[in-house]
């Protein structure tokens, strides 16, 4: 009798482990091998050039004789350009209190650094809903604004600081905060305005919102430093700071309008209909029923929007505002720094982008506490 | 019932409005009064005499128009109207195909590569536009001098003077060439929709885009040559300290196009990946049970889904290009706001007509995008029957 014995199986391909983790995802098939490959090259190419550049041969606080540097001749890249490319962070180490402070006084300097604390103390309770005595520290959230001016300007007990001598990172976050502290309740009244029944109010904040959107930002910048003075009485001169601010907070408030409108758009007309049933007026029921619905749903959008006017506050340099770039900028132009230009980029694109991408990565948080918040009935 | 006269809707928002109208009017009135007052005391006329004044300065990249000094601030208009242009036209097709592509990659089930896109998307989108064309700029003009300029072809020459490459020059005959094209378009047009009635009447299918691109590019072509080549290329030489003859491209518009393609291209992207992300695995799974091949499911099946979901966003992309062209002032571009709205600004003093006419152009603009896409929008949304 001839027993064919069937052969014995080879083992299954491993999907799970390292292994097969690489094999799923790397190496499927010969195409996504070649991708692999050749993408693999690229970033070798690339990753260990940046690091050494950025951190292996760069240097920080001395040159590769040893010495601390002072100007741009100390470098090692200015002085051995045969042997050294590294970058040279000298130029941010030396000037790191103009980076972060602009020029303030010295000795008021203080009065920044307790704003920044606060500026945490505030953020923290706002950001994160599961804060302990959440709603004492929200009251501090909304006064917070006040004694910040205060501190960083002046006042009766404090030596009075003018707006021209702040700068780097304080001008961009003064901007970015405010910006948005303000443009937000201004958006609400925006969206709630074109959405009226009252056909003139809606047309005024229909022209408004889509006449902001459809320029360019720095129009509206060069719209406040040049056109705004001709507008107002003659001994009224605004404080350059706040014409930008003006400009900045219409901008960033009729994109905002926009972003509350979809939201608005998306309550269901019963939500509409039972308010008024109950006999709630046009304001308590947007303020106790369709706003908060709204807002929670547009939360992340808000959060993008912000982010985008925050990234737009760069734009200042152009009308000679010295936020973090205009101050970089200021000491390219300084001959003792000057051609150190990759460094100085590279170092605001850094700091901006540890802010944008944590917002970013905050509103994706958002997004899915949110997600989980509205399915939880259905899945 | 008691029913006093602000306890009615209708009368109330009479009231709300005519006070809104008044304020608004009063605000007008208070704008105007200032600012002729302001106006008269710096001596500064109003009106748009001053368009036809001359300029008095140079523009050093023009590739339209021929500007010179004496030219007048109407033609400094028209030159930063059409860089404008240029940088947005060419900046929205490269965005796309970048957007496209890196979009489609993010997807891609191989981890390195839609790893390295999701890189690319993150730096790109959280750094700030002007910073990353400021930075390309810095990078552009730290390339060698004309001297040594780094060569393709002994054609092409790279400096930090910018990109110079041969001129075509564009001989009479070339008009043939011109016609042949246009009408070999229309042609093609006719074959598309012949083909598309032919096959929803009989079902037989023809091969549409081998045909139509072969037409499009295979008989202006024979035609070029019959008519004896008539494009002639001017190279440049390398004469003393600068290039004679060619074109070049300044490192001014390469960095605004750099950035703008690379900023716009991350977000772009972005829409993309949703856009195919919307479309339900059913659909994928229903064609390929139908027996359509991968790369037919993607054309007939997923992407014009998934386009319904893109195009409204990729306006927005469109016009937020647009506008950021106008950061072109940061590296001395010279657009429509460095150009009319900076220099001939400072020099004639005339801010309020400078800005309007600069701000009524970009709302133009801005206007103009939005219909046509919107019209592209209508026609591929899903038609209900």
């Amino acid at each position: 009798m001839n027993i064919n014995y069937q052969q014995s199986r080879k083992p299954p391909v491993a999907t799970t482990g390292v292994i097969g983790w690489l094999r799923m995802n790397l190496f499927s098939n010969w195409f996504n091998t070649l991708v692999t490959i050749i993408v693999a090259y690229f970033l070798y190419q690339i990753v260990p050039w940046f690091l050494n550049w950025s951190v292996f041969e760069a240097d920080f606080t001395r040159n590769y004789l040893g010495e601390v540097i002072i100007d741009r001749t100390g470098c090692s890249r200015v002085a051995d350009p045969e042997n050294h490319s590294g970058a040279c962070w000298s130029i941010i180490i030396v000037r790191f209190y103009q980076f972060v402070y602009g020029f303030y006084p010295r000795e008021e300097v203080w009065r920044v650094n307790v704003v920044y604390f606060l500026l945490v103390v505030a953020l923290v309770p706002l950001l994160y809903e599961k804060f302990p005595v959440r709603k004492q520290f929200l009251k501090f959230t909304y006064i917070f604004p006040i004694i910040g001016f205060y501190l960083l300007y002046g006042g009766p007990g404090l030596e009075i600081v003018m707006t021209n001598k702040w700068g780097g990172l304080l001008v961009t976050l003064v901007l970015g905060f405010v910006g948005i502290a303000l443009a937000f309740p201004i958006g609400i009244i925006l969206a709630l305005g074109r959405r009226s029944n009252l056909p003139v109010i809606s047309m005024i904040c229909t022209l408004f919102i889509e006449f902001i959107r459809g320029v360019p930002l720095i129009t509206l910048l060069f719209f406040g430093m040049v056109m705004l003075p001709l507008f107002l009485p003659e001994g009224l001169n605004m404080d350059g700071l706040i014409r930008v601010l003006v400009a900045v907070t219409l901008f960033q408030a009729a994109y905002m309008a926009e972003v509350i409108r979809g939201g608005l758009q998306a309550i269901p007309r019963g939500q509409y209909e039972a308010a008024q049933s109950v006999g709630l007026t046009y304001w308590q029921m947007n303020r106790k029923i369709i706003l908060p619905q709204a807002i929670r749903i547009t939360i992340p959008s808000i959060v993008n929007t912000s982010i985008g006017l925050f990234k737009d506050t760069t734009l200042v340099v152009i009308i000679g505002l010295l936020d973090l770039l205009g101050i970089g900028r200021g000491a390219l132009a300084d001959a003792t720094w000057m051609g150190l230009s990759n460094e100085v980029y590279v170092f605001v694109a850094i700091v901006f982008f540890i802010f944008t991408f944590s917002m970013s990565r905050y509103s994706l948080y958002l997004e899915k506490k949110l997600k989980t918040g509205i399915n939880m009935g259905a899945d | 019932m008691q029913k006093n006269f602000f306890s009615d809707e209708k009368t109330r928002g009479i009231l709300y409005q005519t006070l809104v109208i008044g304020l608004f009017a009063l605000g007008i009135y208070f704008v105007v009064t200032n600012t002729a007052y302001n106006l008269e005391k710096r001596n500064i006329a109003t009106g748009f005499a001053f368009l036809n004044n001359p300029a008095g300065f140079d523009i050093s990249f023009s590739p339209f128009l021929d500007f010179k000094s004496t030219d007048t601030h109407l033609k400094v208009y028209y030159v930063g109207v059409l860089n404008t242009l240029l940088v947005s036209v060419t900046g929205c097709i490269a965005a796309t195909i970048l957007g496209f592509f890196v979009g489609i990659i993010r997807l891609s089930s191989n981890w390195l590569l839609s790893r390295t896109a999701y890189a690319y998307v993150e730096f790109t989108r959280n750094v700030p536009l002007i910073l990353q064309i400021i930075l390309w700029y810095a990078i552009l003009i730290q390339l060698p001098r004309i001297k040594q300029s780094i060569q393709f072809l002994e054609i092409f020459f790279i400096s930090n003077r910018g990109l110079y490459s041969p001129r075509p020059i564009f001989e009479s005959n070339f008009f043939y060439v011109n016609i042949t094209f246009i009408v070999s378009i229309i042609v093609a047009y006719i074959i598309y929709k012949w083909a598309k009635k032919r096959q929803e009447n009989t079902g037989k299918q023809f091969p549409t885009i081998s045909v139509n691109l072969s037409l499009i590019i295979l008989f202006p072509l024979f035609i070029y040559f019959i008519s004896g080549s008539p494009i002639n290329l001017d190279y440049p030489v390398l004469k003393g300290f600068n290039f004679k003859g060619g074109m070049v491209i300044r490192p001014e518009f390469i960095a605004m196009f750099l950035a703008l393609t690379i900023y716009t291209g991350a977000f772009i992207s972005e829409t993309v990946r949703s856009g195919i992300l919307s479309v339900t695995k059913g659909q994928r799974e229903a064609s390929g049970a139908l027996g359509l091949k991968k790369n037919w499911i993607m054309r007939l099946i997923i992407i014009p889904q998934a386009l319904r979901v893109i195009i409204p966003p990729l306006t927005s992309q469109y016009l937020n290009l647009t506008k950021n062209s106008s950061l072109g002032i940061a590296v001395g571009y010279a657009d429509l706001v460095h150009g009319f709205g900076g220099i001939s600004l400072n020099q004639t003093g005339q801010a309020i007509e400078c800005m309007a006419i600069t701000m009524a152009t970009y709302l133009c603009i801005s206007l103009l995008i939005s219909f046509f896409m919107n019209i592209y929008n209508k026609s591929i949304q899903f038609k209900e029957k």
